[in-house]
């Protein structure tokens, strides 16, 4: 069965680190269109920042090259593919384990799955040793908390 | 990030202003640990209020001033974490090593 998206967008950038925040507010920024409240806008950026960051620093390590992010809103879900055409990760089962890291001597924490796995609802890992890594990322908007005395407050913002 | 040293209390605080990623924390680290170098403090405190975005990269500057500022036999603590800081630091364990600490009126 063919799946109907309601909304798609393609972002791609070079493995600057610089570009670590324009990657997350950008997805942020498409993300508000489900609107979520700040906590799953917040919880959105930070996967997001984790992700990028393993394709700058492990996929290029610190290298020239191209991260791509695919987002996609289906209904109110978001769905965001970060890949790199970077090294791969050899053992992805030991990549997820908490605090491990390959570069300790970066002050890297290890927690960077870790945080994704618990802001998102699903996280899966594709990886082939010299091709890249691609990471699929969803979270669902729970729009049911929202009352009507929180939607009066925000229609009277300016 | 601002940075004020308390000579009376040999306390050496950070306010930390920017948003703290990968990126960022290249520049406060070399800068943080320039200055407890330099002031050679008992205490260390990383301000949190008007950080409005920490990813993982937090922890590894965190526990790098720890190690470091131990080294050079100071205490490092930190104060006013936003929701979304103390959100990655629970989940770290971080808050076991570091603990979370406020600043009298006059400093603060």
């Amino acid at each position: 069965m063919e799946e109907h998206f309601e909304n798609e967008m393609n972002l791609e950038f070079i493995s600057k680190s610089a570009n670590e925040a324009f990657a997350r507010i950008s997805v942020a920024a498409f993300a508000s269109q489900l609107d979520p409240t700040i906590e799953e806008l917040a919880d959105i950026k930070t996967a997001v920042s984790e992700a990028v960051t393993n394709c700058i620093i492990h996929g290029y390590e610190n290298e020239f090259g191209v991260v791509k992010i695919h987002a996609k809103l289906n209904q109110n879900k978001i769905i965001v593919e970060i890949s790199d055409n970077g090294k791969g990760i050899e053992n992805i089962q030991l990549a997820k384990e908490p605090l491990y890291t390959t570069k300790p001597n970066l002050e890297r924490s290890g927690m960077g799955f870790t945080i994704m796995e618990s802001f998102m609802d699903s996280v899966d890992i594709e990886s082939i040793v010299g091709v890249g890594t691609k990471v699929t990322m969803s979270k669902k908007i729970k729009k049911e908390e929202t009352n009507q005395e929180e939607l009066s407050q925000m229609t009277s913002m300016p | 990030m601002e940075s004020k040293f308390y000579e009376k209390d040999k306390l050496l605080v950070f306010k930390i202003t920017e948003e703290i990623d990968d990126h960022s924390v290249q520049k406060i680290r070399r800068k943080a640990d320039y200055e407890i170098e330099r002031f050679m403090p008992k205490r260390v405190v990383f301000d949190f209020n008007c950080v409005t975005f920490m990813d993982s990269a937090g922890i590894g500057l965190l526990v790098g001033r720890y190690k470091f500022a131990n080294l050079l036999g100071a205490k490092l603590e930190v104060t006013n974490l936003t929701q979304s800081v103390n959100k990655i630091f629970e989940m770290s364990g971080i808050l076991r090593l570091i603990p979370i600490t406020t600043l009298e009126e006059s400093i603060a």
